[in-house]
């Protein structure tokens, strides 16, 4: 590894070490970074402002917001295991595994993050849906059909929250390096032994990081699920399809349905912070 | 020392002005149009217009040399909200006339109706499920779609399968009629309750059945000026084309009927 190369090296009183030394932090980062941080938070203070919260706990407990939050919490937990299940594997044979056409494959899984979620969506109804290419061969051999249900929320939310998970993974693994595969494999350990005690105890901060990502990139989902999944309660109307609709209605109710949203989202972030909010 | 290099600083300095100078320039452009010194006009349309006023505005243009008109489809409560909101524009037309009265406060002027429509039931071209008429949509194996009834089309579909006692639930409640055009369309779903004008539009990809009771459950459309408009002549003109002869006629030819 190569010595990590510091950006002090040019200063002749590195060996003092301190921040003071290094003299007042420059405007020209110090307002950027002001207005950066306006961006994120002010909109959040807003909506806590604009929450009406007398209408807090009556919206808590109506069918519709009880059934788009259990929906929401299903989908999310179960796009994590199916990334965890489907995409480790893959984020592993991108990392470990030399074959023909890798650097594509690699291109072709980050395609989900730049693409617009409806896109996404659109593209899934080609694929899987009752007229889609495989959803009608699925139709004709079995009579099932994947779109409007539960099921087709979990696809496209694991569509486009995979990538996230892939390429926290994949990078992890990397940077653990594969000194320690290669001495597993000179113990006698075969590849499926090295991947289970060695490579995958390694990349755990990836994995947990990956996971994290794209629980809360489902959690948010919208576009590709209105459009692949449809919008009925209970079925298939998760939370950010329930806020735009509301939206419609009634923009008071839509404002405690997002402020339901960000503590849910909050809540997570905050059992998870050590892991995730403390820097490194 | 050597002479600070200024290089990094200003290279510094890029991101900065990349994202400070287009916040500058949008706070200056929002009230004069594009500043090319052509007049325009943008109108919110419900998604159901969006062929007849695509056309309207065509020859509105060719009307007035020189201006421009700007068309917003959406559905008509989104639209209203906008208007309300503020939304840089100066026509709104919408659906149904409780979205036009949620939109009361940017009204410049009493909504006028100018169109009205009625539902229908439409399949795709191919009728997967075999659909006979509207009866059928109670057989479970037909998988339907309509509108939320947030949106004007969903008030009305769901006040129809009331008033027709069926039981059978729809599979998705699409956010506007368009998308409810588009899943029968694409095959992805059996049937789908849409006006008379999308099915009229839709031509021969799809085929269409009477809703009994469609004509208890009328849509009236209403349009009027919005006060935040910048050019009042322009905005009540495209009212008047509208409401004219010709604009009738084009609203006649698309399917829908006189209010």
């Amino acid at each position: 590894m190569p010595a990590s190369p510091s950006p002090e090296t040019t200063r002749p009183d590195r060996g003092g070490g301190a921040t003071g030394q290094l003299g007042r932090p420059p405007l020209v980062l110090v307002v950027p970074a002001a207005l950066a941080a306006a961006l994120l938070v002010v909109p959040l203070v807003t909506l806590v402002l604009a929450t009406p919260w007398g209408s807090f706990v009556a919206q808590l407990g109506t069918r519709a917001v009880r059934d788009a939050l259990r929906l929401t919490v299903l989908a999310s937990l179960t796009t994590v295991v199916a990334c965890l299940l489907l995409g480790t594997p893959l984020a592993w044979l991108l990392a470990r595994v030399d074959f023909p056409g890798r650097s594509v494959l690699r291109a072709a899984v980050a395609v989900p993050l730049v693409l617009p979620p409806v896109v996404a969506g659109v593209a899934l109804t080609t694929a899987l849906g009752r007229s889609g290419v495989l959803g009608s061969l699925l139709r004709a051999a079995t009579g099932v059909t994947i779109p409007y249900t539960t099921t087709a929320v979990v696809i496209a939310h694991t569509f486009v929250s995979m990538p996230f998970y892939v390429l926290a993974v994949e990078g992890a693994l990397r940077a653990s390096g594969e000194r320690y595969d290669v001495v597993a494999a000179t113990l006698g350990a075969d590849r499926w032994t090295t991947f289970r005690r060695v490579t995958l105890p390694l990349a755990l901060p990836g994995v947990l990081a990956g996971a994290v990502l794209a629980w809360a990139r489902s959690l948010g989902e919208f576009g590709a699920t209105i459009t692949f999944a449809g919008n009925f309660p209970g079925t298939t109307q998760t939370m950010p399809s329930l806020i735009y609709q509301e939206l419609q209605a009634d923009p008071e109710v839509a404002k405690t349905l997002s402020m339901i949203l960000l503590v849910v989202s909050l809540g997570v972030l905050a059992a998870l912070r050590n892991r995730w909010l403390t820097a490194p | 020392m050597s002479p600070r290099r200024p290089r990094p600083r200003l290279l510094a300095l890029a991101p900065v002005l990349a994202l400070v100078l287009p916040l500058a320039g949008c706070g200056g452009s929002g009230d004069s149009g594009d500043g090319t010194g052509g007049r325009q006009i943008t109108v919110l349309a419900a998604a159901s217009l969006t062929g007849t006023f695509t056309d309207l505005a065509h020859r509105f243009e060719r009307e007035h040399p020189g201006v421009q008109v700007k068309l917003a489809f959406d559905s008509s409560a989104t639209l209203a909200q906008q208007a309300v909101g503020g939304a840089p524009a100066d026509v709104l037309a919408t659906a149904d006339t409780t979205t036009m009265d949620s939109a009361k406060a940017a009204l410049a002027a009493a909504p006028q109706d100018f169109a009205t429509n009625t539902m229908v039931m439409v399949a795709p071209a191919s009728n997967p499920a075999g659909l006979t008429g509207f009866e059928d949509i109670e057989n479970p194996q037909v998988t339907y779609v309509a509108c939320v009834p947030t949106a004007p089309c969903g008030k009305v579909a769901q006040a129809l399968l009331q008033d027709n006692h069926v039981t059978t639930k729809p599979a998705s409640l699409e956010v506007d009629v368009k998308s409810v055009l588009a899943k029968v369309t694409s095959d992805e779903a059996d049937a789908g309750f849409v006006y008379r004008t999308d099915a009229v539009a839709a031509r021969d990809r799809v085929v269409s059945f009477a809703v009994p009771h469609a004509q208890d459950e009328v849509t009236t459309y209403p349009i009027a000026p919005l006060t935040q408009s910048e050019d009042a002549d322009l905005a009540n003109a495209f009212v008047d084309l509208v409401l004219s002869d010709t604009g009738q006629q084009v609203l006649h030819d698309a399917g829908f009927a006189k209010p």
